[in-house]
């Protein structure tokens, strides 16, 4: 075999693999749209389930979620963009800085399920606010920190140095340079993060699974101290806790789940490329 | 190195060294004094220290984390680096531009106004009044009069530098330090902004490097001549572009090196 | 010299503004700021102390050889933890022997290979890829692709070959972003001067971009094992949770086993709280946490001594 003959093979080998990785992921969601899309209706939607949840909808499960998301977003947005402006903006080249950097690292690896243990311990049962959509929102949204941090910390970033020198060559404080030349340009960067860290706690399983979500709870939560069904958890109940579960209820689940997390991302990057098309600089 | 012992100096330099973190030696040792209403030229050959010398003048400087910084330097005969100095307020009254033209994202007015609404001027006939007459100053009134609601970015290379201009000029500083603002424009562009300073020097101490030799002895009532962070030597314009009493200098004015 | 003199004429325009106000303010917005980023370590230190807190009394009620023993069978008292940690160790390695060599070679192939068009339809999939939540892996997992397993010949379905699978997938963004970074960082030089002297684009890629991104192909795969270990909703729908040591036969691989992260999820919603029980679960959880936190200081000792090496190359 010739080196030329190699390199067309390797080449062609290494294409083949690319395929393996990327094809399968195409296969997934059209694999859960072909077999979930026949079950989705407006009562699907927007009704509870019944019957031991072999019949109805996702209703309950499908708006706890959306609470749980706006939940997390309320609990991680002021501490996240603090963090990411103290690195940004603030950090010296030091120890401590390293530290910061360090904890954030660290904090982004912890395993899902034990944020939930974290929650269980300090939310539900020190702080005593039981199983409720507070201690489940407090607990995404610690877990949803190291990733709107490093994206908004990465948009402070990329807002030009000058327009920092310009600022406070013009008198401005520190504070006020950030607060109208920096926030204003890397806000549309930050909001990205934001919705991506959301896009990934609305389909997180673990860490509500002692701190929020309901088994089966077809009324609607009253307050944010209530316990609420969610959409990760009840797919796992439905596909591996119910036994006689039509599996086109599962399939449609799946679907929706899906659909939520997925369109998040894609609203996520949407937004990023229309702010990187619209840069004036 | 002194100058006429008659005018007390708006800025005195006191054996001044700066040192970056990373161990550059930028300035060592530089003593000069400047008077008020002139325009001071600071030249010499590329990374002398000529840059480095303004920003620490209005403690831009001080972005350089882990700097080193020697000697002192006197603004109306205050220390600027006595802990009492509010530096925010030094910046005001010692005002920068750059050598690229840096318009802030806004309309033109957004940028004028910039400054005073962060010194807390709410007023609006206030900001306006010193708005216009910094753009008449500035020479730039008449081409952007009508449209000062219009993006800063879309100006042309020589009106965004004489709005940076004008932004600094609006905040009535006392001193205007310019960090060679002409590097990047053409010669018309380069004439109007030099014409523009010899008028200001009237109201304020000009502080310039300058872009070329030519240029500093055009505009240089005085002028000090920098090379590896050390002052060679200061004088008055005429004379130190028309008779250097160090070799150094003449052998750079003159064009040996360079 | 006037000095002393001038010195009154510094403040002359601050009549119209009020700095010191304006900075007192300002002093207080800086200190929430900085107690913000300090809050971080704050916060890793907080959930260690309250997994401490629930989990210690395990590791004094339990007798040290009942929690090195090899069941794992609560009803019982016994609380060996060799069964889960070596079930995590199986689906780990599996995963990552599946997802290190697939995720080098779709970065190569992103960054040397696939022309501009592919590259920008295939990355967003990547993306897309990563955002896909656990559960749903876990689902397909189980109701597609486990009777799959099963056919190909394995006892059940549900085994650690079954879970290397789905994590190896799960963790592929990372492996392939982080291989990517670290073969773009090879400078073009090193590609010029291997193809000037003659050698193909495959050569070139095997010999010399590869090595040259070796470090960051070692970081990749540390946080893949990161990513695997703590990984909770899909290994614990397609693994089976059998809380046994796997004979250490062939096949072992496709044997059903039980990680730590399942056994946490699966038994915490039946256990009372303050019981042997519950505190035995809190006590994985330190574990886990001492786990995850060891790899991922590991990987960022890596990245920034990588760092150091290449700016002091510079």
């Amino acid at each position: 075999m010739t080196r030329q003959q190699t390199n067309r093979l390797a080449k062609i080998a290494i294409s083949l693999v690319a395929a393996l990785v990327v094809l399968p992921t195409v296969f997934v969601i059209l694999y859960v749209v072909y077999n979930g899309i026949g079950v989705i209706s407006w009562e699907f939607l927007f009704t509870a389930p019944r019957s031991g949840m072999r019949e109805g909808g996702i209703w309950p499960a499908l708006l706890g979620t959306v609470f749980l998301t706006f939940g997390t977003a309320i609990a991680a947005f002021p501490l996240a963009i603090a963090t990411a402006i103290y690195l940004a903006e603030y950090a010296g080249d030091n120890r401590l800085t390293r530290w910061v950097r360090l904890a954030i690292v660290n904090l982004a690896g912890i395993p899902s399920i034990v944020y939930g243990l974290f929650g269980l311990g300090a939310f539900v049962l020190f702080l005593n606010l039981g199983t409720s959509i507070v201690a489940g929102s407090l607990t995404l949204g610690l877990m949803t920190l190291p990733v709107v941090i490093s994206t908004a910390e990465e948009a402070l970033l990329a807002v030009p140095q000058e327009f920092r020198t310009v600022s406070l060559s013009l008198g401005a404080t520190r504070w006020q340079t950030i607060r109208h030349q920096v926030l204003p340009h890397a806000l549309p960067g930050i909001i990205t993060g934001i919705i991506l860290g959301l896009g990934r706690a609305a389909g997180e399983t673990a860490p509500i699974l002692f701190t929020v979500a309901a088994f089966y709870l077809p009324e609607l939560p009253r307050s944010i101290f209530d316990q609420t069904m969610a959409l990760p958890y009840h797919l796992y109940v439905i596909s591996t806790q119910v036994p006689g579960m039509p599996l086109s209820l599962q399939y449609g689940t799946a679907l929706v789940l899906l659909l939520v997390v997925l369109s998040l991302t894609l609203v996520a990057t949407v937004l990023r490329t229309r702010m990187r098309r619209r840069r004036q600089w | 190195m002194h100058m006429d012992p008659n005018v007390s100096p708006i800025i005195a330099i006191e054996h001044l060294s700066f040192t970056f973190p990373d161990n550059t030696v930028a300035l060592k040792d530089v003593t000069v004094d400047i008077a008020p209403n002139q325009v001071f030229v600071v030249f010499g050959p590329s990374r002398s220290g000529k840059s480095t010398l303004l920003r620490v003048l209005n403690r831009l400087s001080d972005l350089s984390e882990g700097a080193q910084r020697q000697g002192r330097v006197f603004f109306n005969g205050r220390d600027i680096f006595s802990p009492a100095v509010d530096v925010t307020e030094l910046r005001r009254r010692l005002s920068m531009v750059f050598a690229i033209p840096t318009p802030l994202p806004g309309s033109i007015f957004d940028n004028l106004a910039y400054g005073l609404r962060m010194a807390g001027i709410r007023d609006a006939q206030t900001i306006e009044r010193r708005i216009t007459r910094a753009l008449e100053q500035a020479a730039l009134w008449d081409e952007v009069k009508d449209r000062l609601q219009s993006s800063a970015f879309a100006l042309s290379g020589g009106q965004k530098q004489r709005l940076c201009l004008a932004r600094s000029l609006a905040m009535e500083p006392d001193v205007i330090l310019l960090d060679n603002p002409t590097s990047g424009l053409d010669p018309l562009s380069t004439a109007t902004v030099e014409d523009s300073l010899i008028e200001l020097k009237s109201r304020y101490t000009i502080i310039m490097v300058p872009h070329s030799v030519q240029q500093a002895a055009r505009v240089a009532d005085r002028a000090a001549f920098l090379m590896g962070g050390e002052l060679i030597e200061a004088g008055t314009g005429r004379q130190m572009f028309a008779n250097p009493k160090d070799r150094r200098t003449e052998d750079y004015v003159v064009g040996r090196f360079g | 010299m006037l000095k002393t003199e001038q010195a009154a004429s510094l403040p002359a325009a601050q009549a119209e503004t009020t700095p010191s106000r304006r900075h007192s303010g300002e002093w207080w917005i800086e200190q929430i700021i900085r107690g913000a980023g300090l809050s971080t370590i704050f916060i890793i230190g907080l959930i260690f102390l309250f997994l401490l807190r629930e989990g210690l009394p395990a590791f004094v009620r339990i007798s040290p050889l009942n929690l090195l023993g090899v069941r794992w069978y609560p009803i019982e008292e016994l609380y060996g933890l060799l069964p889960l940690l070596v079930g995590s160790l199986l689906v780990t390695v599996g995963a990552v022997v599946i997802a290190v060599p697939l995720g080098l070679i779709t970065a190569i192939y992103l960054g040397e290979i696939a022309p501009l068009w592919q590259r920008e339809l295939l990355k967003p999939l990547i993306e897309v890829l990563a955002g896909i939540p656990s559960i749903v892996l876990g689902f397909l997992g189980w109701v597609a692709l486990a009777p799959l397993v099963q056919q190909a010949g394995a006892p059940t379905g549900l085994t650690a070959f079954t879970g290397a699978l789905i994590l190896a997938y799960m963790s592929l963004p990372t492996i392939i972003s982080i291989s990517e970074d670290a073969l773009y960082a090879v400078p073009k030089e090193y590609r010029d001067a291997s193809l000037a002297i003659g050698a193909t684009e495959w050569q070139t890629i095997w010999r010399v971009v590869v090595p040259a991104a070796r470090s960051g192909i070692v970081i990749a795969t540390v946080l893949g094992i990161g990513r695997a270990i703590g990984e909770t909703m899909a290994v614990m729908m397609v693994t089976g949770n059998a809380a046994n040591i796997p004979s250490l036969a062939t096949g072992m691989f496709f044997q059903p086993v039980r990680t730590m992260t399942a056994t946490i999820a699966a038994e915490m919603g039946e256990v009372a709280q303050g019981s042997l029980h519950y505190q035995a679960l809190f006590a994985i959880g330190i574990v886990l946490f001492l786990l995850t936190f060891a790899i991922n200081s590991l990987a960022s000792m890596l990245i920034g001594g990588g760092k150091q090496q290449r700016s002091s190359q510079l």
